[in-house]
């Protein structure tokens, strides 16, 4: 009986005492390892020493390496994409960076809840609809010139206020033992042939798969649109809740082709070895040669927009466009860096002319996946 | 001493001495319950001014014939689920707590286990396991040529996934309230020529309803906010309907406005729940004291039983577990490192050990409050802690948002804010735990300590919190474990650079690398077996 309330208040003790110390930390932290040199560093919080203010410009002019200074970035893209590269712009420039990891439309809406008193200085999201509900908000400022005219006009906004940094684009993964590649249709259209009757796989809650809707949608009307979703339909197809789940069962024969983004067989033939599986990219402006971007862009309310067009202009420099071209399989979207051998070069896509801006309007993709019978 | 004296000894005096107090429960506890219950009102005030602005055409949306058709599909999943787990429970906590089954501290500790694994990875490995061409077919094709197995996805495969991880609520809840049982009562109905059966039907089922009651609730919310399974599952849930306005359209107005919807359909359940809940008392009113009761023999009926035992953790433990384990040695066999993130443990287990200690301390005002000065007031601050468990965790994480935003800045993504993101999730587990703990304390015990001249506080510190400790425990232990497993509040809420296992697992497993994926999951689960352990054995060690 007399041993209970020790064991409990060892328990509370021991808990409180991690507490304390998991409190102590994230304070700690920031100016623990931030700054090397010493405290002037372009923290606004720093500005209430008047002699020290005037030093902010000059210094953040001042060429790149062992610069110093604070960015936060809201990343849509997980760690184990992007991580890396952030840390190796860090070691680069001398910027500290802090990034809030997390899913990119979640984070969307954090950033809409937050308006202007959001922490975050840059949003890199995994797709162009999140990036153009943001800006719909008006809570983006426009990038200058020198950044924006590193990317083609298609994988940038209108506007200037984001631009893509990697592209990802729509294919057909398929079976070469059960599908010749010959026999594949020349437009996304083809798949409403009766003759791919159960053989489709589809992942119909699939962000980047709704997003090809709305292109869909906008290029060739809704009538179109809603023909094409029937026409699958009336195709049974097999639902997926991913795009890997659709890779793999393209691999093992439970499909024998799969609508999804390019980059998901690169990444489980590293994993997996060997995969009974392969990419059709589709050309000539048809819907299906969609290539959507992740992009980056910069919030209205930070403090730190030259840092963070520093960090802008490190993601479409030639050494992280390498990056995403060798590490995430992804399309890189500047002229000059090489793709992955197996994947085709940007130039040889004709995709659809969309402003992928556009494909900030999922209202409506959804309102027809769900008239279909889709969703 | 063990003799059965219920209800019609007690003496009038005292329980009209209990209906004056009731009007009267002591500022030191309705200030403290209160101020919780209006923090778990933070996700509703932001919810109604989000559907304020959300406009006609949101509205609208709610009154399409699919909202209706959604309600129904939800109502169906929460309300299977939840009888599912209970037929699952009642039997499996009885074997465990009362009879001499084979290996009882393993069954006890590895059906509980399941509780650890977040839905998002186990969905998912259900789907690998007993999908169309998943690896039960695989192993099936050889020995008897099955081709594909049916299909999962979809009403199947949601309830099979939320069943089988949220199964062990109603079971600890149901274990604590068989130890917590006086055996002298039971020992009267057999005395008296009833059978096993007959007692356990008349004895030991009503005693145990407001434990089933209490896991069931719990069951129930956690089907209707779960978002894992039912996205895995393509299950239409209002959880995954308002997800996917969050994801597809980033609409936070229509979302808002389901949102409310299911806040509805919570106070309905909540509402039915306390429908069960009589005027019955669970304690003892004689002498005596309290001892663990004689294991019942199971002979020839051990096999059935372990039987039972095993097909639940090949189910609900080995499969996830074997998934994991294979995805790791595949990837390890590619050359993919091994990355054992124990800073992201440590994490966790700091972020969890908080947030269970922060909700405890909410929990124990609401719970006596409910408990010993039950009325109208203290029935809805105790309702109220439950609006949370029922929400996704994004519409809270959103809500906190826009509270800390707009009212307490200064707190905004710091380490209070998690915490406070925590406790409005999981509170009404370490409620509920505490709740029943309190049920079976004679008053009697704490009017004897203030006649003998303690003051309120001192009753409450050194006698109702040492005798409740069982339900104390178990609620920590509750809410430490599901937080070790939590996500969407981890990631909007956390301060910047903060990383949990949680965060680890969803961070690789959503852009599909599953190898690396596994090895924080494995760990998680890890991690997480020591308290679940404690928990379920330590409890037991101590009350024999």
């Amino acid at each position: 009986m007399a041993r209970k309330p020790q064991l409990l208040t060892l328990f509370i003790a021991l808990v409180a005492m991690l507490a304390i110390s998991a409190c102590g930390s994230p304070q700690v932290a920031p100016t623990a390892t931030s700054q090397p040199n010493t405290g002037q560093a372009a923290q606004p919080t720093n500005a209430p020493q008047p002699t020290e203010a005037p030093q902010q410009p000059a210094e953040t002019q001042a060429p790149a390496a062992g610069q110093g200074g604070t960015l936060t970035v809201y990343s849509g893209r997980t760690e184990d994409l992007v991580g890396p590269l952030i840390e190796q712009f860090e070691k680069d420039t001398g910027i500290e960076v802090q990034v809030k990891y997390g899913d990119t439309a979640e984070l969307a809406a954090a950033l809409l809840e937050e308006g202007d008193a959001s922490p975050a200085d840059v949003f890199f999201a995994q797709d162009a609809g999140a990036l153009g509900a943001v800006r719909k908000a008006g809570l983006f400022a426009p990038l200058s010139e020198a950044i924006l005219s590193r990317v083609d006009e298609r994988f940038r906004a209108d506007d200037g206020s984001w631009i893509g940094v990697s592209g990802r684009a729509r294919v057909v993964v398929y079976n070469p033992e059960l599908v010749k590649e010959e026999d594949l249709p020349e437009t996304i259209f083809g798949f409403t042939d009766p003759k791919w009757k159960g053989k489709i796989g589809w992942a119909p809650t699939n962000g980047s798969f709704q997003a090809f809707v709305t292109a869909l949608r906008v290029l060739e009307g809704e009538e179109r649109a809603r023909e094409w979703l029937e026409g699958i339909q009336a195709n049974e197809p097999k639902v997926y809740p991913k795009n890997t789940a659709i890779v793999e069962a393209v691999a093992n024969g439970e499909v024998e082709v799969g609508f999804v983004n390019h980059y998901y067989l690169l990444r489980l033939l590293k994993e997996k070895g060997d995969l009974k599986a392969k990419n059709y990219y589709f050309n000539n402006s048809d819907p299906g040669a969609l290539i959507n971007v992740a992009g980056v862009g910069m919030l209205k309310s930070s403090d730190n927009k030259e840092l963070a067009e520093q960090f802008i202009a490190y993601l479409v420099s030639e050494k992280a466009q390498q990056y995403f071209s060798s590490e995430t399989f992804e399309h890189p979207l500047v002229e000059g860096v090489k793709a992955d051998p197996r994947l085709p070069g940007l130039s040889e896509v004709q995709t659809p002319k969309i402003d992928l801006s556009d494909l900030e309007d999922l209202d409506g993709t959804l309102q027809l996946l769900q008239d279909a019978g889709v969703l | 001493m063990a003799t059965v004296s219920r209800p019609f000894q007690v003496p009038r005096p005292i329980s009209r001495s209990r209906s004056q107090r009731r009007l009267l429960p002591p500022f030191m506890l309705t200030l403290p319950a209160l101020g919780v219950a209006l923090g778990m009102l933070v996700p509703i005030v932001y919810l109604v001014i989000r559907a304020a602005s959300a406009g006609e055409r949101a509205w609208l949306l709610l009154l399409r014939d699919r909202t209706l058709s959604v309600f129904l599909q939800t109502v169906l999943l929460a309300g299977t689920t939840t009888l599912i787990s209970v037929l699952i429970a009642v039997p499996l906590a009885w074997l465990l707590v009362r009879t001499d089954l084979p290996l009882r501290h393993f069954w006890t500790v590895a059906t509980a286990l399941p509780l650890v694994i977040p839905s998002y990875i186990g969905g998912f490995t259900v789907a690998a396991a007993l999908g169309p061409r998943g690896m039960l077919q695989k192993i099936l094709e050889p020995l008897i040529g099955v081709q594909r197995l049916p299909e999962i996805y979809g009403f199947p495969g949601a309830l099979l996934t939320l069943t089988l991880f949220s199964y062990p609520y109603v079971l600890l809840s149901i274990q604590a309230g068989l130890r917590g049982i006086d055996p002298s009562l039971e020992e009267a109905s057999r005395s008296l020529g009833h059978g096993p059966w007959s007692t356990f039907r008349r004895i030991i089922l009503p005693q145990l309803r407001p434990s089933i009651a209490a896991g069931s609730l719990l069951v129930a919310l956690y089907a209707l906010s779960d978002f894992g399974a039912v996205s895995l599952m393509q299950f239409d849930s209002f959880t995954r309907v308002i997800y996917m306005q969050y994801q597809a359209s980033i609409n936070r107005g229509f979302a808002a406005v389901m949102s409310l919807a299911l806040v509805a359909l919570t106070g309905l359940v909540l509402y039915s729940e306390g429908r069960t809940r009589g005027r019955a008392r669970y304690y003892r009113s004689a002498g005596g004291c309290n001892r663990p009761a004689t294991l019942i023999r199971l002979g020839r009926w051990r096999w059935p039983a372990l039987a039972f035992c095993g097909l639940l953790v090949l189910l609900a433990l080995m499969m996830p577990l074997g998934v994991m384990i294979y995805w790791l040695v595949q990837g390890l066999s590619n050359g993919e490192p091994l990355r054992l993130v124990w800073s992201a443990a440590l994490q966790s287990i700091i972020a969890s050990g908080v947030a269970a200690v922060a909700a405890v301390i909410a929990a124990v005002p609401v719970a006596v409050l409910a408990v010993r000065y039950s009325g109208r007031l203290s029935k809805w601050i105790e309702r109220s802690t439950y609006i949370g468990h029922a929400l996704p965790g994004l519409v809270v994480a959103l809500a906190l948002i826009f509270f800390s935003i707009n009212v307490v800045r200064p707190i905004y993504q710091t380490f209070a804010l998690l915490i406070a993101g925590y406790t409005v999730l999981f509170l009404p587990q370490a409620v509920g735990a505490i709740r029943s703990s309190l049920l079976q304390i004679s008053p009697r015990l704490e009017e004897a300590g203030r006649s003998l001249g303690r003051t309120p506080r001192q009753v409450l510190a050194t006698i109702t919190l040492p005798m409740a400790r069982p339900g104390v425990m178990a609620g920590a232990a509750l809410v430490f474990l599901t937080t070790m497993k939590e996500l969407p509040v981890t990631l909007l809420l956390s301060p910047i650079g903060f990383q949990t296992l949680a965060t680890r697992i969803w961070s690789a497993s959503s852009e599909a690398f599953w190898a690396r994926a596994a090895a924080p999951a494995l760990l998680l689960v890890l991690v997480s077996s020591l308290p679940m352990a404690f928990l379920v054995l330590g409890d037991r060690r101590w009350r024999s």
